[in-house]
């Protein structure tokens, strides 16, 4: 089987800024594939390439089959778009938002009915077909668009942030849908996500990071790639520590989100000696495994909030989407 | 093209089979297909934003009421008031009757223009991309805005068109027809003229400020509230470069056709424009008004292909 989305060394600059720094990656057809990385880093830029929003600088992809470049209007009769932003009309109905995409897209007209049942029963709107989508809260209006993306059947789905700023019951009924979508119909999923617990869900993921893919493989390799646990330390003295730790026992260490933290093959072996060892005081220690978060620092030296706090506030939706992510963890 | 056997199975509510995934025992599943872009799926793409247009519109009943209060104040306050002043040089005819004609054209113009308006509204809240996106060419999805436009604009006309009674104008089939049709016209050279406008524009703090600037003045000077005649120099030259002028004058002309009125009245209320003393016949009035449409709707088109 093609792939169902090919990149090739693909760049975009805006002016002096080369947003997207040469990408090139293959998703197969029926993968839920992943695009992680900080505000910033380049992702939106490239979703919006493959989906013919924005012309390419140098450097090809193909989208189901098709150029982005030469066969734009190929590619659009074969994937679906759900944006960050809203993109639907408040003042229809969620029934006259798809009747309506589904005549851009020239849908046989005997199957817009039954198609559009389809759609919004599995987003669990079939009830609330009349209403007016101005009354509709931000999880149903996430959720009708997904169901309007999904209206004309694509080959391939994009979902730009799907879930950012919803709550954590809409975003796991999200994560639903596509798990179902998986099993019902042949699609391909392309998502970008900044929430790395979301990630996991992914079959592959591409993380990617001020316009380069630093990373790309399943999560559960890319989490053996980093291969140590995770040490967090709350200490007394906290650049002394870093110094200790590097001089005692040849460990690169960093603070992360206001602790000491470090990666240590064997962690529960190596707590011991780190408080019989260490010279400084310790008041608080965690181990955890290897998770996505270690991933994205392994191979950015940053955390992905970490990133999102130094680089962004660039864009007012950035800050947003920071404060939604800090109030649902902590 | 149509999906093979499962066209008429409608989907079962699948809500239930959420948990139970048994691998080729779920749902059937209606599978569409989109058709390459035809002659026939640009149609329908215009169609459904022209469509749109007038499910808003009729949704919006406020704007229906409210678009109407400014025509009727001209008409019926200004009208009836400056009647006092001018009664001796209308040669008779009410000045309400004289200003119908005037005032037919900018109830259209302003409700032409809030529909254009409404790409600045889509493109705020995002639907403006949905349109983009859709596998049509943008030009359909422009003429469907404009004949959407024109549409709504002449609807609203037609109320106008039944008040002609208060001002002593007769009803005939000639005169609806020919009212009708103009209004049609000039509502669509106006909405490519708005939706040109609006392509570049960002906010709708922009657009209101532009039909200050530049639609209550061709408003003003195009002779919808007064005759073209004996106009100062400067003005006779505005009046005959504002595109609006030769709405209002074919306008008044099919109006008055249906008048009995004096020489002397017609010549000096509804003179025709003329170029440097030459006459302008009434078809090429509105044929100016046809080119001018066209025109900006090319722009117009021209715009939104290159944007993005």
């Amino acid at each position: 089987m093609p792939a169902a989305i090919s990149v090739k060394d693909l760049r975009k600059s805006f002016g002096e800024l080369e947003a997207v720094r040469g990408v090139g990656f293959e998703v197969e057809a029926g993968e839920v594939f992943g695009f992680l990385g900080p505000n910033g880093a380049g992702k939106t830029t490239t979703i919006n390439m493959l989906c013919t929003l924005a012309k390419p600088t140098s450097g090809s992809a193909t989208v189901a089959g098709f150029d982005v470049v030469a066969s734009r209007d190929d590619v659009r009769r074969h994937i679906g778009l759900v944006f960050q932003d809203p993109t639907l009309d408040g003042y229809l109905t969620a029934e006259q938002n798809l009747r309506l995409h589904a005549e851009l897209y020239g849908v046989e007209k005997a199957l817009v009915a039954p198609r559009m049942q389809q759609v919004l029963e599995m987003v669990g709107l079939w009830e609330r077909r009349d209403g007016q989508v101005l009354a509709f809260s931000g999880g149903m209006r996430r959720r009708l668009e997904i169901a309007r993306g999904l209206m004309h059947s694509p080959r391939v789905l994009f979902l730009d942030e799907p879930t950012i700023g919803l709550d954590p019951q809409t975003r796991n009924s999200i994560w639903g849908y596509i798990r179902q979508l998986q099993e019902s119909e042949e699609i391909t999923i392309f998502m970008t996500t900044h929430y790395m617990d979301e990630a996991e869900f992914c079959g592959r993921i591409a993380i990617m990071d001020h316009g380069e893919i630093v990373a790309l493989d399943t999560p559960e390799a890319l989490k053996e790639q980093v291969g140590a646990d995770r040490i967090r330390i709350e200490t007394d003295d906290d650049g002394a520590a870093i110094e200790a730790i590097e001089a005692r026992f040849g460990l690169e260490a960093g603070i992360s989100e206001g602790a000491v933290t470090f990666a240590v093959p064997d962690g529960e072996e190596f707590v011991p000696r780190l408080f019989a060892e260490l010279g400084v005081p310790i008041r608080s220690v965690s181990l955890s495994r290897p998770t996505l978060d270690d991933v994205f620092m392994s191979h950015t030296g940053t955390t992905i909030r970490d990133a999102e706090e130094t680089d962004g506030g660039a864009k007012a939706k950035n800050k947003f989407a920071a404060q939604m992510m800090g109030g649902g963890r902590r | 093209m149509s999906a093979p056997g499962t066209g008429t199975a409608t989907a079962p509510a699948s809500a239930s089979a959420r948990t139970g995934g048994a691998d080729g025992g779920g749902p059937p599943v209606v599978t569409v297909t989109v058709p390459p872009r035809s002659f026939r799926s640009e149609l329908r793409a215009i169609k459904v934003v022209w469509r749109r247009e007038l499910i808003r519109f009729r949704s919006e009943r406020v704007r229906i009421v409210t678009s109407l209060a400014q025509p009727l104040l001209f008409l019926f306050v200004l009208g009836s008031g400056l009647q006092q002043l001018s009664a001796a040089s209308t040669d008779g005819v009410d000045l309400k009757t004289f200003i119908y004609p005037g005032v037919l054209c900018i109830s259209v113009m302003f409700t032409a223009m809030f529909s254009a308006a409404s790409i600045v509204w889509d493109r705020e809240f995002g639907f403006l991309r949905e349109m983009m996106v859709a596998p049509v060419r943008r030009s359909s999805i422009v003429i469907g805005k404009c004949f959407g436009g024109a549409t709504v604009a002449s609807l609203q006309g037609v109320i106008l068109l039944a008040l002609a009674w208060t001002v002593d104008v007769p009803y005939s089939v000639s005169l609806i027809l020919g009212v009708f049709l103009l209004q049609l016209l000039l509502a669509f050279s106006i909405t490519a003229f708005g939706v040109m406008a609006a392509a570049r524009i960002k906010q709708m703090q922009s657009f209101m400020g532009l039909m200050q600037l530049v639609v209550m003045p061709m408003f003003f000077i195009s002779g919808a509230l007064f005759p073209v005649t004996n106009l100062p120099g400067w003005l006779a030259f505005l009046n005959r470069i504002d595109p609006l002028t030769y709405a209002v004058s074919p306008m008044r002309s099919i109006v008055f056709n249906h008048l009995d009125l004096s020489k002397q009245a017609e010549a000096s209320l509804n003179p025709g424009i003329t170029w440097f003393g030459w006459t302008v016949p009434m078809a090429l009035e509105i044929f100016t008004v046809f080119a001018l449409g066209m025109a900006m709707l090319g722009i117009a088109i021209w715009e939104f292909n290159s944007g993005e």
